[in-house]
């Protein structure tokens, strides 16, 4: 993000500086995976304010390697807002004049929720690679209960990207009377072959680094930089699309002629290495595998005799459906699949498909369609749910 | 009100699902919607048309009919299927037809008839492609692809073993006209059409 851009959110369109807080649960989590967690601990942040009849409540879902901080700042002289700034916060298209916005961090994140970098209670020690393998499933479970926790029991809409659409899915599955709303945004109803061969070439990466100690890398006072970042490496290519990576860095040099060795000379690869190297710092090894695991597993018509068809019966929210041209992680075709699916059971939907250049990372960058699309579908959700305040014509 | 979903409106029955091939803004879904409670969906490729659907709160996926087709939609999956003023732009007018039989119990199907006298007159007198407020354009860069006649449309339906269960003829300004009842081929600028298979 541009500073131009960091400056006009940081003043009349974003949420402020804002505080994370912590739930601590006692009532144990049975997870799809067979065990169970006794305890639990989850962090999130709230945008905007709940309205007396507490209809006006939207959940945001995190993918891969987000977390709860999605909008706003820490601090005043903090320069980097939160993963979805661009779409959360005063006149944008999950406007907190009219919503109240949930966004939490989830379980196994790595980003103060129970997972891998957490004390496990009952050995006292970290987690590590015994933290149990969630799923979708468990995940929105323990959203549910997070919501009850907040006292809310109907989501106005609950919203993600990516992986957080699949969340957004299985909640109008799971618990279609907790739900006006869900939108699926650059998702897919379940991973190709080729999306899991991905992944496993990540996971590969992370564990056949020396430095991950069967992840019990904590103990060794080390971390899989290497493998961690490679990992970030592979997936970043398959975030951005050929057009973008051409646009922003063609074949250009770093110096303006070949070295002839095997350093870094390109733009492209000095980028890359520069992602990896921030990502394997901030973010955890253990977290990454489980991430994609979670990716791998997801697959709600699995659960209906393989009919996608069937496995949406029970859902009664409308849905929006969006896609992009340049996205070949989970290409358009996998949307429309869905969005196909989704009207043959006779469900509400709306489906569009954003011309943009950006690969699998539009979902987090503001083109023009992308928000008008993203504004007219939640504006209508927050006149459905009486959420539309006047707005002061001076404000503007 | 657009004079057109007043003749479509009583052909669709309440609580039915519909599905509005080139849907525009939405306006005869949400109408329909609103009067007959259907269950409606608009397919639409117009990215200001698709953003009004979704103001209006009416269900409209993306999707070029040309390119994509209607192959992702089961048999006799809707109970209507409409087509107002697109049979003429799609490239194959007949698969169409085919493909809203499949799809529905029903069809509706509005068109601007080419045979009208104006459009006669027009190419009579200038021996140039008729333009008129119901088709602006010129030959080069028309949407209207397909132009036809109401003659060429039954005899069409025809061949294909379509049933014209109503035929609604109307003038420039949807009302109907004594000449236009006479003479429709002739007299009559639009059409709508409503059509079963046998």
């Amino acid at each position: 993000m541009s500073n131009a851009s960091v400056e006009q959110s940081s003043t009349e369109h974003s949420v402020g500086v804002i505080e994370p807080k912590t739930i601590h649960f006692d009532q144990p989590l049975e997870l799809v995976c067979g065990k169970t967690l006794q305890q639990y601990e989850l962090v999130y942040e709230t945008y905007g304010e709940l309205n007396a009849d507490r209809s006006n409540a939207i959940l945001i879902c995190h993918a891969l390697s987000g977390d709860h901080h999605a909008a706003g700042y820490y601090s005043d002289d903090d320069s980097k807002a939160g993963w979805w700034d661009s779409c959360i916060g005063p006149g944008k298209p999950v406007d907190t004049n009219h919503f109240y916005v949930v966004s939490l961090n989830n379980l196994g994140g790595c980003g103060g929720s129970t997972g891998p970098n957490t004390i496990n209670p009952e050995t006292g020690k970290l987690y590590g690679p015994d933290f149990p393998i969630v799923t979708v499933k468990d995940w929105v479970e323990s959203q549910a209960r997070l919501a009850n926790k907040l006292s809310i029991q109907t989501w106005a809409a609950v919203v993600g990207g990516s992986l957080g659409g699949m969340q957004a899915l299985t909640w109008s599955l799971s618990y279609p009377e907790r739900i006006k709303h869900a939108v699926v945004i650059a998702s897919t109803p379940k991973l190709t072959a080729q999306n899991i061969a991905f992944n496993e070439i990540s996971r590969k990466a992370i564990t056949s680094d020396p430095a991950f100690h069967e992840g019990h890398y904590y103990d060794h006072n080390t971390v899989p930089v290497k493998g961690l970042m490679l990992a970030r490496m592979i997936g970043h290519i398959t975030y951005l699309s050929d057009v973008a990576m051409g646009e922003k860095f063609g074949r250009d040099l770093k110096t303006n002629e070949f070295n002839f060795g095997y350093g870094v000379e390109f733009e492209v690869e000095s980028y890359l290495n520069y992602q990896g190297k921030r990502f394997s710092k901030t973010f955890d090894a253990n977290t990454y595998l489980l991430m994609t695991r979670v990716l791998d597993y997801f697959d709600p018509a699995a659960d209906a005799e393989g009919s996608l068809e069937k496995a949406l019966e029970k859902s009664t929210c409308g849905y929006l459906v969006v896609s992009f041209s340049t996205d070949w992680r989970f290409s358009p075709e996998r949307s429309e699949q869905l969005v196909s699916a989704m009207v043959k059971a006779g469900k509400p939907v709306s489906y569009a498909e954003i011309d943009s250049p950006f690969g699998h990372d539009a979902f987090l960058i503001p083109t023009e369609r992308y928000m008008a699309i993203f504004s007219a579908y939640m504006g209508r959700i927050a006149e459905e749910v009486g959420a539309k305040k006047e707005v002061n014509p001076n404000a503007r | 009100m657009r004079a057109d979903l007043r003749v479509i409106e009583p052909w669709v029955e309440a609580n039915t699902q519909v599905l509005d091939l080139g849907c525009g803004d939405g306006t005869l879904l949400a109408y329909l919607r609103d009067k007959k409670k259907v269950l409606g969906y608009g397919l639409e490729n117009g990215a200001k048309q698709i953003n009004s659907c979704i103001e209006k709160g009416v269900n409209v996926v993306e999707r070029d009919l040309d390119k994509q087709g209607l192959s992702n939609f089961a048999d006799k999956q809707f109970d209507t299927v409409i087509m107002t003023q697109a049979l003429q732009a799609v490239r194959r007018p007949d698969v169409m037809l085919d493909e809203m039989m499949r799809l529905g119990r029903q069809g509706i199907v509005t068109f601007p008839n080419f045979g009208y006298w104006r459009c006669r007159h027009y190419l009579l007198w200038h021996g140039k492609m008729p333009m008129s407020k119901s088709l602006p354009h010129t030959w080069y860069n028309t949407p209207n692809i397909h132009l036809c006649t109401f003659k060429d449309f039954e005899a069409l339906c025809r061949q294909k073993n379509i049933k014209v269960l109503n035929r609604t003829v109307v003038d420039a300004n949807f009302e109907q006209s004594r000449f236009a009842l006479m003479w429709p081929n002739l007299f009559a600028e639009f059409a709508v059409y409503r059509i079963a298979r046998y």
